[in-house]
């Protein structure tokens, strides 16, 4: 399954890469290959900007806006102001409100 | 019923120096689940904590991540427990953890091991190698059947609020309250009510893949179009009211949908952004204009207008 086209903050410059293949390893959604030791993307729009491969890229050629892609919480935040967070469905002891997590 | 596990170190079988070491979340389904598919295999499990959320969540939030590890393992002195350098932490965890950092600080080198419990036999079998299938993060029918009663619940809460709006506008004449008129005038909008409900939040996320377009708020609009016409047409509804119930129900219906972008594991935050920033004009448009057909119908039958 995939989401809307063209609108992932994913960013790459193969220009930095080292070719160490983490970025294939961590992706949930092999965003990334590896080819002729290099990592390259083969499609941006499997991309969910869960941010792994931009934490783990030790050579800081990845970069990705990474955030909770929840409706609520973005409308919250969008109300509210700050980063959109998961704390929309309150504690737990007052039971989870959301499917969010 | 508690939901979380004590962080920390935990045996599976006789461990000794040279077993593996699996870092996990200390919310409990996740923890029986690793412990179950380790079960026969002796083995280390470093448990976080992640205050009983799951890895992958937990991850995001950054309470499964470099930190919480680093001082999990300074903690529990993993260096004196096995003699190797190597953890394998759950690959969804990489959301929150930094391999780089997590080895300089401690000297332990971070293998991300499968994304599910079940292939960690294969992936050990296989020298610590991932196949693409260990990797990828699906999200089948079943997945998705089982997250809709999270979806249900939160919009079931408002309806007894949209019930009480919808019985007082249907019964309100310039008389008082009339139940009569407030059950016939109201009963098909409370089922519409409920079919925006059922087809936002069960019949979008189950159908996901075979409803046309990507946006969740299409597809929830599609969705709901679908339920108003079934409705409407089965009570032979026409008039204002119905074309304000054509304004309003889809509209919820799609709202609902698109909340359900929380739960899934392919939507990013850009994505729903976007889909916010056209969908949320629209839907106080739309739900204005159907609250005024609502008003003018009002007055066309109390014969002011």
């Amino acid at each position: 399954m995939k989401y809307l086209s063209n609108v992932t903050s994913l960013q790459y410059i193969p220009e930095k890469c080292a070719g160490c293949g983490r970025c294939v390893d961590v992706c949930p959604h092999s965003v990334f290959v590896m080819k002729d030791k290099k990592a390259e993307v083969i499609d941006k729009d499997l991309c969910m900007e869960c941010g792994a491969c931009a934490l783990n890229c030790e050579f800081g050629a990845i970069t990705v806006d990474s955030g909770v892609g929840c409706a609520s919480a973005i409308i919250n935040s969008m109300i509210y102001g700050g980063e959109p967070s998961c704390d929309c469905s309150g504690s737990p002891s007052t039971g989870a409100s959301g499917g969010c997590c | 019923m508690r939901y979380s596990v004590e962080p920390g170190l935990c045996a599976i079988g006789e461990p000794d120096s040279e077993s593996d070491v699996f870092v996990s979340a200390n919310y409990k389904l996740s923890f029986d689940i690793l412990r179950r598919k380790l079960k026969g295999m002796n083995a280390w499990i470093l448990v976080l904590d992640t205050k009983g959320i799951n890895v992958w969540c937990a991850a995001g939030k950054g309470t499964f991540g470099t930190d919480e590890l680093v001082r999990q393992i300074n903690q529990i002195e993993l260096h004196k427990v096995v003699n190797h350098r190597r953890i394998i932490v759950p690959q969804l965890g990489a959301v929150g953890v930094n391999a780089r950092a997590v080895q300089q600080a401690t000297g332990f080198r971070v293998h991300f091991g499968p994304v599910h419990a079940k292939d960690i036999p294969a992936y050990i079998a296989a020298g610590y190698k991932k196949t693409e299938g260990m990797r990828l993060v699906k999200f089948s029918m079943l997945d998705r059947l089982v997250l809709t009663p999270m979806e249900i619940n939160p919009a079931m809460k408002k309806y007894p609020v949209f019930a009480l709006i919808v019985l007082m506008l249907f019964g309100l004449q310039p008389s008082g309250i009339l139940f009569k008129d407030a059950l016939s005038g109201g009963l098909p909008f409370l089922l519409l009510g409920l079919t925006s409900v059922l087809s936002g939040a069960f019949v979008t996320p189950v159908m996901l893949p075979f409803i046309p377009f990507r946006s969740f708020a299409i597809k929830g609009f599609i969705t709901g179009m679908l339920a108003v016409f079934l409705i409407t047409k089965s009570f032979g509804l026409t008039g204002l009211s119905t074309i304000s119930a054509y304004l309003f129900f889809p509209v919820a219906s799609s709202y609902i949908a698109l909340q359900f972008t929380g739960s899934t594991t392919f939507t990013s935050m850009s994505g729903v952004k976007k889909e916010l920033k056209i969908a949320i004009p629209i839907y106080l448009t739309t739900t204005a204009l159907s609250q005024l057909l609502l008003v003018i119908y009002k007055l066309f039958q109390w014969e002011i207008l």
